[in-house]
């Protein structure tokens, strides 16, 4: 009887296990079937909300009926497209044309599992050569990002009048103003300083502005970015809860007028617009000293073409991922989206045509790009400097020996 | 049963064929039936619970990264993933923020939640109403509770401070979530108050148990008030008290949305626990085998627990 039992369980989970090999199975014919003249492409993005999700469609749309095919589109939240990424690839069905996070493609791309778009006919010449760095992994381009954005200090144009303040241009003007334009109930200046990779990127106009390099985090320039930030929280010129604040809470506190300045992106701009009683403008960030070039992170997404059996559709999914970066498309997504093309023969038709955006175009064409050094290992990087700053803010270390304790010495 | 081997020859062999065959086929019959019984329980469980604790095991014994779900490949790395993960800076630090966590949610949870069973168990008008409005912290989602109270808890503008300032009783904010000495016991205070329900329920279950007669009769020997709660309360409700404490433990050891929610480990990993160290591993670090490694440990440590619960309710049963 115990071995029939035994032979019980074994027959069923045998069963189990055919029936999950038979699901692995329908899901690779599914990608390799179809083969000869492409009529349409799946496509995976997480432009998940509008107004982003509908103009974001508008382009591809547009591109599809160029190249007369139909599309699949499917959009899934920000946080959680990597996930699906990897779900979709340990099941082989990943989509033709993929959206991913500038930083991220790298990452992507050392995993073996994205084709090299040089092969496919697409390059990147003209483009601004921060995001070409991002969307590069090992000499070989991987993804076209149309459009691109960064982050700057925008500031609230009534509060400053008021005050008889000038939008600041260098450290010492931005923690004066800051100090300024606090009063009870609203703060100076506002930032995102949390634990995450978010914090690390709203860090990154000071740290690079100021010479700073991810190559080597303990270097005094990089401590002396660090100590702004803690010389604005230190003197109540920023909230202590800045390091648990989202960009998105920033934006939440600017609209509200309890902080006069912020450092944010344009993607904020649609929210802003929405409070019109709220009057803003923006500036690059300052610079520590005179002659210091302000230096943001490039934002944006790159679109990618992940690894096809089937060539023919491979190939339309690249001519695809081009014609989204086609000039056309490119002043099309960032006009309506708030963003800057990545053409850079562009960039004057653009600032003449979206005043709002000038800040923005100057801090992007020398941006630089999170990935540009360290590749793949960049996440490391991200992480120490997150670290660093939630201990200074805290008060647990030094901004000198913040940097040091994060990286575990 | 040393002589059966005698027997039973002669008991067979004096039954007719065919109905020692037929009572063999019913008996296989039957115990086919008992076999189909329990094997959708069975296979349910080998899918759910066996192949997961299985693949979570062997995932930290292997180098399971980003690659690996793209090449199907992760090399075997034996006990690699456990040193790097217990020699890790955060590693004690984490584990003592579990213990913390855990003893202070459990604690504050079970007293609450006692002395409110008590309070309801008077009979009082709207009293039934007001036990079911109790239950409300337990019918949020815990990512709308932990968003309300990251508001509530909000240094500058957070509606606990302002009233706590309005009040005169403090004269500056208290950085809830912006301190790391705070943070924590912030952190523990809204599990408390989520988990207050679930000691309710349970303990004012296990009131409802104890016959009135017991108390009559104790009011006769003059055991009344904290007598009565000592000599006839207590006991009668060790049994459910024991079993709502374990429970407690291997809920709350693993607790993670709400620590996310509330300061993401945060600020400078002052909240940082077993579980969220695990969850930071696999899903940001993309390292899906310390990941896993440091979920083993958590298992390991419920399972001690979950052990404890097995004999706590077994001697309730003997009981």
């Amino acid at each position: 009887m115990i071995t029939q039992r035994i032979a019980a369980v074994v027959a069923g989970a045998t069963a189990l296990s055919l029936a999950i090999a038979g699901c692995g199975d329908s899901g690779t014919d599914a990608s390799s079937s179809s083969g000869g003249s492409v009529s349409s492409l799946s496509i995976l993005d997480y432009y998940n909300n509008d107004p982003d999700k509908a103009l974001v469609q508008k382009g591809l749309d547009s591109c599809a009926s160029k190249l007369g095919i139909t599309i699949k589109r499917e959009t899934v939240p920000g946080d959680t497209l990597i996930a699906k990424v990897l779900q979709q690839a340990s099941s082989k069905t990943l989509p033709d044309v993929l959206m991913l996070d500038n930083p991220d493609v790298q990452q992507i791309a050392a995993t073996g599992a994205l084709a090299p778009l040089n092969d496919l006919g697409v390059n990147a010449d003209g483009f601004a050569k921060g995001i070409v760095d991002a969307t590069s992994y090992q000499g070989k381009l991987y993804g076209l990002a149309p459009v691109v954005n960064t982050i700057a200090l925008f500031y609230n144009k009534t509060m400053l009048a008021d005050a008889g303040v000038q939008p600041p241009k260098t450290w010492e003007e931005l923690k004066a103003a800051a100090q300024k334009l606090t009063k009870p109930g609203r703060y100076g200046m506002a930032f995102n300083a949390n634990a995450t990779y978010e914090g690390s990127w709203q860090f990154l106009p000071a740290m690079w502005t100021n010479g700073g390099d991810e190559t080597n985090l303990t270097s005094p320039d990089v401590a002396e970015a660090l100590q702004l930030w803690v010389d604005l929280v230190k003197s109540g010129s920023a909230s202590k809860s800045v390091i648990n604040w989202t960009q998105g809470d920033v934006n939440d506190q600017f609209i509200a007028g309890k902080a006069a300045m912020m450092v944010n992106g344009p993607w904020q701009i649609p929210a802003l617009n929405k409070a019109p009683n709220v009057k803003w403008d923006v500036v690059q960030f300052p610079v520590n000293k005179t002659g210091q070039t302000p230096t943001a992170p490039l934002g944006g997404e790159a679109w990618t073409v992940p690894l096809n059996k089937d060539q023919a559709k491979q190939q339309k999914a690249a001519d695809f991922v081009k014609c989204l970066s086609s000039d056309e498309n490119e002043l099309a997504w960032a006009k309506a989206r708030f963003t800057v093309p990545t053409r850079t023969a562009l960039l004057d038709q653009y600032v003449k045509d979206v005043p709002s955006m000038k800040a923005f175009t100057e801090q992007v064409v020398n941006a630089r790009a999170r990935t540009g050094k360290l590749g793949e290992k960049w996440p490391e990087a991200a992480k120490v400097i997150y670290q660093a700053i939630a201990l200074a803010l805290t008060g647990k270390a030094s901004a000198q020996d913040a940097f040091k304790q994060a990286s575990g010495g | 049963m040393v002589h059966a081997p005698t027997l039973t020859p002669t008991t067979e062999k004096s039954g007719p064929e065919p109905a020692r065959r037929s009572r063999w086929r019913h008996h296989r019959g039957e115990d086919l039936t008992k076999v189909l019984f329990v094997l959708p329980a069975a296979l349910a469980m080998l899918a759910l619970f066996g192949y997961p604790v299985l693949k979570n095991l062997m995932m930290s014994l292997q180098d399971y990264g980003l690659r690996t779900f793209f090449t199907g490949q992760a090399p075997w790395v034996g006990l690699r993933n456990y040193t790097a993960v217990v020699k890790d800076q955060l590693f004690s630090q984490a584990m003592v923020n579990t213990a913390l966590f855990t003893i202070g949610s459990i604690a504050f949870q079970f007293a609450a939640g006692l002395a409110l069973a008590l309070f309801f168990r008077r009979r009082f008008p709207l009293g039934g109403l007001l036990r079911s409005l109790l239950l409300l912290p337990w019918l949020l989602p815990l990512i709308v509770s932990s968003a309300t109270w990251r508001s509530i808890l909000e240094q500058d503008s957070g509606i606990l401070n302002r009233t706590l300032t309005g009040l005169g009783i403090i004269d500056d904010p208290v950085p809830w979530l912006n301190s790391p000495s705070v943070a924590l016991i912030a952190v523990i205070g809204v599990n408390i108050w989520i988990g207050i329900p679930f000691n309710v329920t349970l303990l004012y279950a296990g009131l409802a148990e104890i016959p009135d007669e017991l108390y009559e009769a104790g009011q006769l020997d003059g055991a009344t008030g904290w007598r009565a709660f000592r000599y006839i309360t207590w006991p009668n409700l060790r049994a459910v008290a024991s079993v709502l404490l374990v429970l407690g433990v291997v809920y709350t050891i693993k607790v993670l949305d709400i620590i996310l929610g509330l300061t993401g480990g945060g600020p400078a990993n002052a909240t940082q626990t077993l579980a969220t160290q695990s969850y930071e591993r696999s899903f940001i670090d993309f390292k899906f085998g310390e990941g896993a490694a440091l979920s083993n440990i958590l298992i390991a440590i419920s399972l001690v627990f979950a052990v404890l619960y097995l004999r706590a309710t077994r001697r309730a049963i003997d009981e």
